[in-house]
C-alpha cells in the first residue's frame, strides 16, 4: 500500500470537478421541489443533457455551445415531466421513473456512432495571479467556466429563494399550492418555469460528466449521479448553500475511492466503487430525521377545480 | 366568450377508460415509435410489424414463442410485487438489485453444494433466491420504517451496489475454479440437480413460469378477497381511512417491500438457473426496471400484469429480431418501451377526469 501517492492539492482541486455534475444537477432539483414537485427524472435529463451537450461538441467543436445544447436538452425531457404532471395530472413519481427510463433509452439512442471519441476539450479559466498562488491557486482558481458558473449558480438561487418576491412565490407555491392559487399566483405556471429550470441543470451537469470530468460518451455512464442529486437534496434540507456542502462532500468521496484504488488499499476495488452509494443511503437514514423542513406540498398534484 | 376545454373530475375512475388506456397507450406508442423509426430511416412499417408480428407468427415464430415465456416469468414475478406496494404507495424501484442478490443467493446455494447430486438442492436453491431478495428489500424497508428514510432512494442506491457485489463474486467468490481465469461462475446447466430446465421440451416453460403464473393467482385473491389485499388498497387511496382501519402503515411497507424483494429474487434465481446459465458480470438486463412499466402498463391488476409482461417480452424478442434483420439500434427499443409509460401516464387523464368543452370564466 502506497498512500503517498495521493497529491492532496490534486486531490481537493479532483473533489471541485467531481462534485460539479451533481451540485449543478441538486441545485435544479431544490428549485423544482421548493415549488413543490418531486421529479424523480433527474437521472434521464442528466444523461440525455450528457449525450446532447457531448454531440453538439464535438460537431462545433466548441464546449460551450456543448453545454448550452445540454441546457436545452434537460429543459426539452423537463418539458415532458411538466407536461405529465402540470397538464395531464399524472403521479409525480410515475412521470419521474418514466422520463428517466425513456432519458436512458433515448440517450443510448442519440449516442450511437460516439463512443470511443474526445470532446474538444474545456479549457480551464486559470485566473491571473490568483491561480499562481501555491496550494490555494490550484485547489480554487485554475478551473473551467462551468465551475464557477455553478458556484455562482447556487449564491443566486440562495438569494433568490431568500430576498426576491420570485423567490417568496415560488417557496408559497410549494408550501401550499391551494393557498397560492387563492392569492391570484399562477401555480402550473411557476411549477412549469421551476421543471425547465431544473431540467437544464440537469442537463448541465450530465454535460460536465462527459465534456470535462471523465470526458467520454458511454451508455449510462451517470451512473446514479442524477439519484445521488436527488438525495442531496434532501441531505441539504431544501437549503441551497447546504447542497454545496452536500456535493463537496459526495465529490470527495467518490474521488477519494478513485484515488484509493490504484495503491493496493487492501479493500477489493468494487467495494471501494460501492462507497459513494453507500454513504448515499448512510447520509439519507442521519438526515431523514428532521422532515420539517420539506416544502408542504411535494409530490401532491394541483387541480385549480378543487 | 370563446369556450375552452376544461377538465373535470369524476366522481369515481373511469373504468371504462382504464381498461382502455393501456390499449389506447400501446396503439400510440405504435404511432411514434413507427415515426421514431422513420427518422432512423427505417421502414415504420416494416419495423412495427417486425417487432409485433414476427416473433408470434413469422418465418422462425416457433423459436421465438417459447422466449416469450422464458422473457415474461422474471417481468411477470417482479411486477406483481412491485404493484402490490404502489397499490399502497411504497415505493420499491431496486427489483433490479434485488433481483441480482436472489440470483448470487441463489447459485451461491446450488454451487455450495457441487457436484452433489440431490433432488432437494433446487428446492434450497428457490428459498434461498426468495431470502436474498427479501433482505436486500428489507433494508430499504427497515430503514424507511425505523428512520423514515425514502425507500425510493434507497432501495435505488443498492442496485448499484448490488452489481458491484455481483461483479466481485463473478471474479470472486463464485468464479468457475476451472474456468481458466475468465470472469463468471461454473455453468449451471451442466449441473443437473441445479438446472432450471425447460419443463417441457420446446414450450419455454421452466420452474419461473410456473412460480409467475402462481404469483398472479396469489396477487389475484390477496387483492380481491383478502384482508391484507384490502388494507394495501385502502392504504394507496386514504391514509388516513387506513389508520382509523388499524391498519399499521409500518407492518405494511415491510410486508409490501418484503413480497417484492422476495419475488424479485425468485425471478433472478430461475434466471441463473436456467436461461442465463451462470452468475457473470453482464448477468442483469434491466428486467427490474422495465418491470416497473409492466406493473403499470398491467394497471397494477395481477392479470393486467401478466399480460403487460408478455406484451413487453414481446418487444424484447422484436427488437432482437429488428437489430438483426432490419439494423434497428437496440437502444430503440429501449426508448420505445419508455414511451410506451409515457404515454400511459398521459392517457390516464381519461381515466379520472373528463373533458369539457365550458365557456371561459374567471378561475
Amino acid at each position: 500500500m502506497d498512500l503517498s501517492a495521493i497529491d492532496p492539492t490534486l486531490l481537493l482541486a479532483s473533489l471541485i470537478v467531481a462534485s460539479t455534475p451533481i451540485l449543478l444537477a441538486a441545485l435544479g432539483e431544490l428549485v423544482v421541489e421548493r415549488a413543490g414537485v418531486l421529479n424523480l427524472g433527474v437521472e434521464g435529463m442528466m444523461i440525455t443533457g450528457a449525450i446532447c451537450g457531448f454531440a453538439i461538441a464535438v460537431n462545433t467543436g466548441s464546449p460551450v455551445i456543448g453545454f448550452v445544447a445540454a441546457a436545452f436538452g434537460g429543459a426539452i425531457l423537463s418539458l415532458l415531466f411538466a407536461l405529465l404532471t402540470q397538464f395531464a395530472l399524472a403521479n409525480q413519481v410515475a412521470s419521474g421513473l418514466a422520463l428517466t427510463l425513456f432519458g436512458l433509452g433515448l440517450s443510448a439512442l442519440l449516442g450511437q456512432g460516439y463512443q470511443g471519441i474526445k470532446p474538444p476539450p474545456t479549457r480551464s479559466l486559470d485566473i491571473p495571479v490568483l491561480s499562481d498562488i501555491p496550494v490555494l491557486g490550484p485547489i480554487l482558481f485554475s478551473h473551467d467556466l462551468m465551475v464557477y458558473l455553478a458556484l455562482a449558480l447556487v449564491a443566486a438561487v440562495w438569494a433568490m429563494l431568500k430576498y426576491t418576491r420570485a423567490g417568496l412565490i415560488l417557496r408559497a407555491v410549494g408550501e401550499n399550492h391551494d393557498a397560492a392559487h387563492a392569492l391570484g399566483y399562477k401555480v402550473v405556471r411557476v411549477r412549469l418555469l421551476a421543471i425547465l429550470f431544473g431540467g437544464a441543470c440537469a442537463g448541465l451537469g450530465g454535460a460536465y460528466l462527459s465534456l470535462v470530468r471523465v470526458p467520454q460518451w458511454t451508455e449510462g455512464m451517470t451512473a446514479g449521479s442524477g439519484w445521488i442529486a436527488l438525495a442531496l437534496v434532501v441531505f441539504a434540507s431544501w437549503k441551497a448553500g447546504r447542497v454545496l456542502l452536500g456535493a463537496w462532500l459526495f465529490g470527495g468521496i467518490s474521488v477519494l475511492q478513485l484515488n484509493l484504488q490504484p495503491t493496493g488499499i487492501p479493500i477489493p476495488v468494487e467495494y471501494l466503487s460501492m462507497s459513494p452509494y453507500l454513504i448515499t443511503i448512510l447520509v439519507l437514514v442521519i438526515m431523514s430525521g428532521d422532515k420539517s423542513r420539506a416544502p408542504g406540498s411535494l409530490g401532491r398534484t394541483f387541480h385549480a377545480s378543487q | 366568450m370563446h369556450p375552452v376545454l376544461k377538465l373535470e373530475r369524476r366522481p369515481q375512475p373511469s373504468r371504462t377508460w382504464s381498461a382502455l388506456a393501456p390499449v389506447l397507450a400501446v396503439l400510440i406508442t405504435m404511432f411514434a415509435g413507427g415515426a421514431m423509426f422513420a427518422a432512423l430511416g427505417q421502414d415504420p412499417v416494416e419495423a412495427i410489424r417486425t417487432i409485433f408480428w414476427e416473433p408470434l407468427f413469422g418465418e422462425f415464430a416457433r423459436f421465438d414463442r417459447p422466449q416469450l415465456l422464458v422473457k415474461a416469468a422474471p417481468l411477470t414475478l417482479i411486477a406483481i410485487g412491485l404493484a402490490l406496494g404502489f397499490r399502497a404507495n411504497i415505493w420499491n424501484i431496486g427489483a433490479e438489485g434485488q433481483y441480482i442478490i436472489g440470483a448470487l443467493t441463489g447459485a451461491g446455494v446450488g454451487l455450495a453444494f457441487y457436484p452433489t447430486e440431490s433432488a432437494l438442492i433446487f428446492p434450497l436453491m428457490v428459498v434461498a433466491g426468495a431470502l436474498g431478495g427479501w433482505a436486500w428489500a428489507m433494508i430499504p424497508g427497515l430503514l424507511k420504517v425505523r428512520f423514515g428514510t425514502n425507500e425510493i432512494l434507497v432501495s435505488l442506491m443498492l442496485v448499484y451496489v448490488a452489481e458491484q457485489l455481483l461483479a466481485k463474486m463473478a471474479l470472486g467468490l463464485l468464479r468457475n475454479p476451472e474456468g481458466r481465469g475468465f470472469p463468471g461462475s461454473r455453468s449451471l446447466r451442466d449441473y443437473p440437480s441445479a438446472h432450471n430446465a425447460e419443463l417441457f421440451a420446446g414450450t419455454g416453460i421452466h420452474w419461473g413460469v410456473v412460480a409467475a403464473l402462481i404469483a398472479v393467482i396469489f396477487a389475484y385473491i390477496l387483492l380481491a378477497r383478502h384482508m391484507l389485499g384490502f388494507h394495501i388498497k385502502l392504504s394507496g387511496q386514504a391514509p388516513r381511512a387506513a389508520r382509523f382501519a388499524g391498519v399499521n402503515p409500518a407492518r405494511l411497507t415491510l410486508i409490501c417491500l418484503g413480497i417484492s424483494g422476495a419475488l424479485a429474487g425468485l425471478a433472478g434465481m430461475f434466471e441463473v438457473a436456467g436461461p442465463a446459465g451462470q452468475i457473470n458480470i453482464d448477468f442483469n438486463v434491466g428486467y427490474g426496471f422495465t418491470a416497473i412499466i409492466v406493473a403499470f402498463l398491467g394497471r397494477l391488476h395481477p392479470v393486467g400484469i401478466l399480460l403487460a409482461a408478455l406484451l413487453m417480452a414481446l418487444t424484447y424478442i422484436g427488437g432482437e429480431l429488428a437489430e438483426t434483420n432490419l439494423g434497428l439500434p437496440a437502444a430503440a427499443i429501449q426508448m420505445f418501451q419508455g414511451m410506451l409509460l409515457f404515454f400511459l401516464l398521459a392517457v390516464d387523464l381519461l381515466t379520472h377526469f373528463r373533458l369539457r368543452w365550458r365557456r371561459a370564466e374567471v378561475a
